[in-house]
């Protein structure tokens, strides 16, 4: 999980006007949107940068916990998924033992070619992770860079780049991510860049705000004065102080990549088989579930697992990193 | 003409067009970088059998001997005179296919958004009475898996108890359409809308919630309150009325996601709606049907939305005012 290991804002900008102040804002200076209000000219507009504290505040919310206890479990299957730490081999049949109960030997049953399911819903939580990680972080830098400077430059750069916005968000995202899975050859690879595509506009819209008040704050301001270049500003001044969105983003994109990326398989347009998926291992349960319910019991808990942990990380999240935000939203 | 000019609206709308174009222009790129073309596409490996003559002349049939842009508008000149292309599979106009499907989807579609409305406008009505009290926690709990639950999963385990338990599935036989058979058709299209509605009122859930709990510390309702105001009427002429906006929006905004779940959802339970065209058509890689079905969701979609952004200025006064 990259989470965790994203940077924490060190670097509060003018001697942590930014942080410091907006930390202590009211709750009420939030817009009858949600957007956060522009403030008095000191405070940073946007949601304040990331801080050890929301961190500590995270671990104490009921939500975030049970998001990070969730996730772990997540990623300690996927590891093992991925690491080939199974029980038996995904993709080895044993025609003697199909659509078997779960017992000692096969602690999640069997399918209907023999194949051990608790191994096979394990490799498939590492596929699903491996394509969301990629499509995310693909649609996170591309997404942020491009909403940092649709927000920071002029007119020149939003245009076009709202201008593309705009038709991607034209789509219904599962049908965009289809329509890029059949065009593309089909490989984890590209799964992981058509979902990446798909969720590029959704970081350009919640960056794109807060850069726009960000760049008419003081410190900005005093910051392009002083001469520093461009880059500088953007990297060391802007960036670190959208983290604490662009982090509860990623976690909710990723939930959206893993169901998106269920879906797909679930459509025959995902990973490729023989490689266990876990929207695929649903639609093979479909026609034998009623008689051996754990074909489908267990990568459906597994999906649901995945996701309502993330979404309730994010949810987390946003309210740990986000004083202002309070208790009800 | 300056005033129309100006006017939020005209700029929505000529956005709006704007958009459609970017939308025609992405498809046929995305359509374009298939490796192979029509010809392969139809004839498969027998192509590489062709002779060069043959090939040729195939292309010129196509059009694949144009440059690309003379391509792209002669198919954006086809779709406006109602040349939708031709289904190499299904011996059909594309046309003539939309026009037995799409209704279906919408219909669908309306379905499942009042399923939606109904379940998550009241769900957040109780969550919003008492904010973090227990039946704030048991409805946002259900809204989350609503958010969670993929509608695939949903539906294998629905499908699965039905005919294990209840041996009842209305979607086994043939599909039949609302005006020739009203009775069976809803029962054909209950568990889709279900589906579909059960995943469309977590959104509208949270934004509810989120507008409700707004609207109830807004000084016109300890007015109302003041004044005692019935609680039933306070409930729904002052609160549920002045948070409508935001769920209007929101429930806008997820008939795109309605629209790709319909391809999820009318795949499983045979529902034969524009999402089964599309997703047959990328299974047997018949590309003109692809082409042609995408464009007319996308513009479906843009086409919703405008009328979302419509809606709510008759229901807002305050957004017609400024």
């Amino acid at each position: 999980m990259t989470i965790p290991e994203q940077p924490l804002h060190r670097d509060a900008p003018s001697a942590g006007t930014a942080g410091a102040t907006a930390t202590s804002a009211p709750a009420t200076s939030i817009s009858a949107t949600g957007v956060p209000a522009t403030g008095g000219p000191t405070l940073a507009p946007g949601i304040p940068p990331a801080t050890t504290a929301g961190w500590r505040r995270l671990l104490r919310s009921p939500a975030g916990l049970i998001g990070s206890v969730l996730v772990l479990l997540i990623l300690i299957g996927a590891i093992c998924g991925i690491a080939g730490l199974t029980p038996y081999d995904p993709v080895a049949q044993h025609p003697l033992d199909a659509l078997q109960g779960p017992s000692g030997k096969y602690w999640l049953g069997t399918d209907q070619f023999g194949r051990d399911i608790f191994s096979r819903t394990l490799a498939g939580i590492g596929n699903s992770l491996r394509v969301s990680l990629v499509a995310v972080a693909f649609s996170g830098v591309i997404g942020t860079l491009a909403g940092v400077c649709a927000g920071y430059f002029g007119n020149r750069v939003r245009g076009p780049v709202l201008a593309v916005t705009n038709v991607l968000f034209a789509f219904p995202p599962l049908l965009l991510a289809l329509t890029l899975a059949t065009t593309l050859t089909r490989n984890w690879a590209t799964i992981a860049l058509a979902i990446g595509i798909v969720y590029v506009p959704i970081f350009v819209r919640v960056t794109r705000g807060p850069v726009l008040s960000l760049r008419e704050t003081d410190f900005i301001r005093a910051a392009r004065v002083l001469g520093l270049p461009t880059r500088r500003i953007l990297l060391r001044h802007v960036l670190p102080n959208i983290s604490a969105i662009v982090i509860v983003q990623v976690t909710l994109s990723l939930s959206w990549a893993v169901l998106t990326e269920a879906s797909l398989s679930f459509l025959g347009l995902g990973s490729p088989p023989p490689a266990p998926s876990l929207g695929a291992m649903v639609f093979d349960a479909k026609v034998f579930a009623s008689t051996a319910w754990w074909t489908l019991a267990a990568p459906g808990v597994a999906i649901v697992i995945f996701v309502v942990g993330l979404n309730l990380l994010g949810d987390g999240l946003r309210d740990a990193l986000d004083p202002r935000n309070g208790r009800n939203s | 003409m300056r005033r129309f000019a100006r006017h939020p609206l005209t700029r929505r709308l000529v956005e709006a067009v704007l958009t459609l174009f970017g939308v025609a222009v992405l498809v046929f790129a995305m359509l374009r970088a298939i490796p192979g073309n029509q010809i392969t596409a139809t004839l498969g490996t027998q192509a590489a059998a062709l002779t060069p003559a043959q090939m040729a002349s195939l292309r010129g049939y196509y059009g694949l001997d144009k440059p690309l842009p003379v391509q792209f508008f002669s198919w954006l000149g086809d779709i406006f005179t109602g040349n939708l292309g031709y289904s190499q599979r299904a011996g059909e106009s594309v046309l003539a296919m939309t026009e037995s499907a799409l209704p279906i989807t919408i219909e669908l579609a309306i379905l499942a958004t009042i399923v939606g409305l109904v379940i998550g406008v009241p769900l957040a009505m109780l969550s919003a009475s008492r904010a973090n009290g227990a039946r704030d926690g048991v409805s946002q709990v259900i809204g989350l898996l609503a958010l969670s639950i993929p509608n695939f999963l949903i539906a294998a385990t629905l499908l699965t108890l039905i005919s294990k338990y209840a041996h009842y599935n209305p979607n086994a036989g043939e599909f039949q359409h609302l005006f020739a058979n009203p009775g069976e058709n809803l029962q054909q299209m209950m568990f889709p809308a279900l589906v579909l509605g059960f995943g469309l009122a977590a959104p509208i859930m949270r934004t509810a919630r989120t507008a409700l709990l707004e609207v109830s510390t807004a000084d016109f309702m300890r007015t109302a309150r003041g004044k005692g105001v019935a609680p039933m009427r306070l409930r729904v002429r002052h609160l549920l009325h002045n948070a409508l906006n935001p769920i209007i929006t929101m429930t806008g905004i997820q008939f795109g996601y309605l629209l790709g779940g319909a391809v999820v959802v009318e795949q499983i339970f045979s529902v034969p709606g524009i999402g089964q065209q599309v997703l047959v058509g990328m299974q047997e890689k018949d590309y003109a049907v692809v082409q042609s079905t995408v464009l007319i969701i996308a513009a479906t979609f843009v086409v919703v939305n405008l009328l979302t952004d419509l809606l709510y200025r008759v229901v807002d006064p305050r957004v017609r005012a400024s």
